[in-house]
């Protein structure tokens, strides 16, 4: 299997995998994931420290240059394969979040990228020289209603000035590069509200303490995430991607590659929660009987799973579609949402299943409960997928 | 020098191995299945002799089903060169026995003329332990098994071998057999870059009847049974203690 075709032109025929796909990927991710136990991430959850070291480990055997194409010194793997990547590190209990993104913000740069920047960056993001996994576009007054957002760039002869905040630009302190969405023509002069924003590449290491400052933002995980102010902040013309005013339409295109590699961690975060109850429910005897034996306790756990495997083959069609070349922002959407909705369900399965011991850390159910809520939130909120569904696949009026 | 490194497709060593219901031997249908770890480590072993120059060439050998081309691509993933699957059973359930795979190894020693054939020291299914002995009678070479420590010295091989009372180093000649034990390295694992150029790599695929030998095994299995479900034991207060429960209780002494 792992028979995903190449990206192709709209009427490439497509094919998705059934069984378990790459299975070589798989089975070299767990083996890096061994390394890096469940003591490890209590232990960097403790300090509020970054996985240094698996980060490392993944970087070092390739896995965070797989889409990246040969030529700028990736590998030009398929999305697929990316996405079992990361479904293989949740279920094996790590969590990827700390360097995922630097698998697909370069997608940006890559599709819009002038071949000056992309030669310039690419071959540095796939050696893991160059960290490219900040993406600045949530903010505090604005928040999923991205087309509003208030941060400026204003053009002032070889470069651009940039002003405004961004709030949960996560692994701003772990990058050297940052993907930015900013308004460069304001709201009341563009006919169209997604008009008039721009992407930039935005170098932090010379930014920062002239006119970018980074805070930590303390959360419910262990996610590394920051607020971002920038004050005056002089950028090079060279630093803006693609088209000035486009910029909405080329971070819309990087969602769905998004979108489908989260849905994926959610896989493999419901395969662990339901792996883990599985053993524990079969384990754990009270009142004379394995708790495995109640229905009560079954059933939580089976729902989780059966919800679990119709979401993973959504992601393997949203995959699949991508990788030829043909539109995916529905199969993208829903896939995240019901993956998340799956691994959620898993996760309150497990925590129940584990009763007082789902508390006790030593057991990694509640961080990895935590880890899972995530997903129903960022990177998009699961009303605004379905108002995605709702409007623009079903036809419905627009609520905003 | 070529090494040649067999390698065992086997239930993969952190599955629970259960019994089948009718006694006939254990379950693998849909069981994860990996490279037998101690072939793992003559993988390794060859590779270092490799990156050190005194190998140039790896050759990974699987007999078995189909699938072992999985295995095969590990090794070569690892570092290894090439590979040859012979092809020979169709049912994973269907064990080759040790002396129809040393058959098979020793025909293809003599086509490929390696000067090392480095093989696990057994196989962790049926931990026959057989397979590299048989290999080097029939083709009469010398054989050095248990390694825990392996030198190439011109022509001939130390190895520092794991026996009962502790560590023996011998010297033999070569080409020789070589069979290696837990200690002697720890593996590495194979990067993505790596798992992507092994696809690439050759792999010949061949049946049991191209070297003529026939598979079709000798012993029966009569019945596998779990070991027994191991009792709680007790903890005795002293010295005192445990020879009274030695000798009154347990009848061993
Ligand atoms: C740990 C973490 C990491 C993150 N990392 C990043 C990052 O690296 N970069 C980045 O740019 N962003 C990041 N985010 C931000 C994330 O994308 C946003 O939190 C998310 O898109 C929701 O936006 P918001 O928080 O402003 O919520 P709001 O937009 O304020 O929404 C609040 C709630 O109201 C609902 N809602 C809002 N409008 C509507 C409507 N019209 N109809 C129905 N319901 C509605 C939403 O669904 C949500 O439940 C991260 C967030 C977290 C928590």
């Amino acid at each position: 299997m792992g028979n995903v075709s190449e990206p192709n032109g709209a009427d490439a025929p497509i094919s998705m995998p059934l069984g378990t796909d790459h299975a070589e990927i798989r089975e070299a991710v767990q083996r890096v994931c061994r390394d890096f136990p469940g003591e490890y991430w209590r232990g960097l959850e403790e300090r509020e420290e970054y996985p240094t070291d698996f980060v490392a480990a993944l970087t070092e055997n390739g896995f965070l240059s797989a889409l990246i194409p040969e030529e700028y010194g990736g590998l030009g793997l398929p999305l697929r394969a990316a996405a079992v990547i990361l479904e293989e590190i949740h279920a094996a209990g790590c969590n990827a979040a700390a360097c995922h993104a630097q698998m697909y913000i370069m997608g940006t740069l890559l599709r819009h990228g002038s071949e000056a920047q992309k030669n310039a960056y690419l071959p540095g993001i796939a050696s893991g020289e160059l960290r490219l996994q900040a993406f600045g576009v949530t903010e505090p007054t604005t928040g999923s209603d991205t087309t509003q957002l208030r941060t400026r760039a204003v053009r002032d002869g070889d470069g651009y000035v940039v002003n405004g905040q961004k709030v949960w630009t996560s692994r701003a302190f772990q990058s050297d590069l940052m993907l930015l969405l900013a308004r460069t023509t304001p709201l009341d002069q563009v006919t169209k509200r997604t008009e008039g924003l721009s992407t930039f590449l935005v170098d932090m290491r010379e930014a920062r303490g002239n006119g970018l400052e980074i805070r930590p933002l303390k959360a419910m995980i262990n996610h590394n995430t920051t607020e971002v102010y920038f004050d005056n902040l002089r950028i090079p013309a060279s630093a803006l991607i693609g088209e000035e005013g486009k910029g909405f339409r080329y971070v819309l295109d990087g969602m769905n590659a998004e979108r489908l590699l989260i849905a994926s961690e959610c896989i493999g975060d419901a395969r662990w929660f339901t792996e883990t109850s599985t053993r524990y429910a079969n384990e754990r005897t009270v009142f004379g009987r394995p708790i495995g034996q109640n229905q009560g306790v079954q059933f939580p756990i089976a729902r989780a799973y059966a919800e679990t495997r119709a979401a993973d083959l959504l992601v393997r069609q949203g995959c699949a579609l991508f990788d030829a070349g043909q539109p995916c922002g529905e199969a993208a959407n829903m896939a995240k949402m019901l993956a998340s909705e799956a691994s959620w369900h898993a996760a309150e399965a497990c925590l129940q299943t584990h009763g007082g011991f789902g508390f006790a850390r030593e057991y990694d159910v509640e961080r990895k409960w935590r880890e899972a809520r995530l997903y129903q939130v960022a990177p998009i909120s699961t009303n605004l997928v379905l108002a995605h569904i709702a409007q623009h696949v079903l036809g419905m009026p627009r609520s905003y | 020098m070529k090494v040649l490194v067999p390698v065992k497709r086997v239930i993969d060593y952190n599955v629970k191995v259960r019994v089948k219901a009718d006694s006939s031997g254990v379950d693998l249908a849909n069981v994860k299945m990996s490279m037998n770890p101690f072939d793992e480590i003559a993988v390794e072993q060859a590779i270092r002799l490799k990156e050190a120059g005194q190998a140039d060439e790896i050759v990974i050998v699987s007999i078995g089903v189909e699938k072992a081309q999985e295995t095969i691509r590990t090794a070569l993933a690892m570092g290894a060169d090439r590979g040859i699957l012979v092809k020979a059973v169709d049912n994973v359930e269907t064990d080759v026995e040790p002396l129809a795979v040393a058959k098979i190894l020793a025909k293809i020693v003599e086509e490929e003329g390696p000067g090392l054939v480095l093989c696990g020291k057994q196989a962790i299914d049926n931990d026959m332990n057989a397979t590299g002995q048989m290999l080097a009678a029939l083709l009469g070479w010398a054989q050095g098994t248990f390694a825990s420590k392996l030198a190439i010295e011109g022509d001939h091989a130390s190895v520092t071998r794991e026996v009962d009372g502790g560590l023996q180093t011998i010297k033999v000649k070569m080409p020789a057999v070589v069979t290696v034990d837990l200690r002697l390295n720890e593996p590495r694992y194979a990067s993505l870059p790596n798992i992507m150029k092994a696809k690439k790599k050759p792999l010949d695929v061949k049946t049991p009847e191209d070297y003529g030998v026939d598979v079709s095994p000798r012993l029966t299995v009569v019945s596998v049974k779990e070991p027994p479900a191991r009792k709680a034991g007790v903890k005795v207060a002293d010295v005192a203690e445990l020879v009274d429960k030695l000798k009154n209780e347990a009848g061993v002494i």
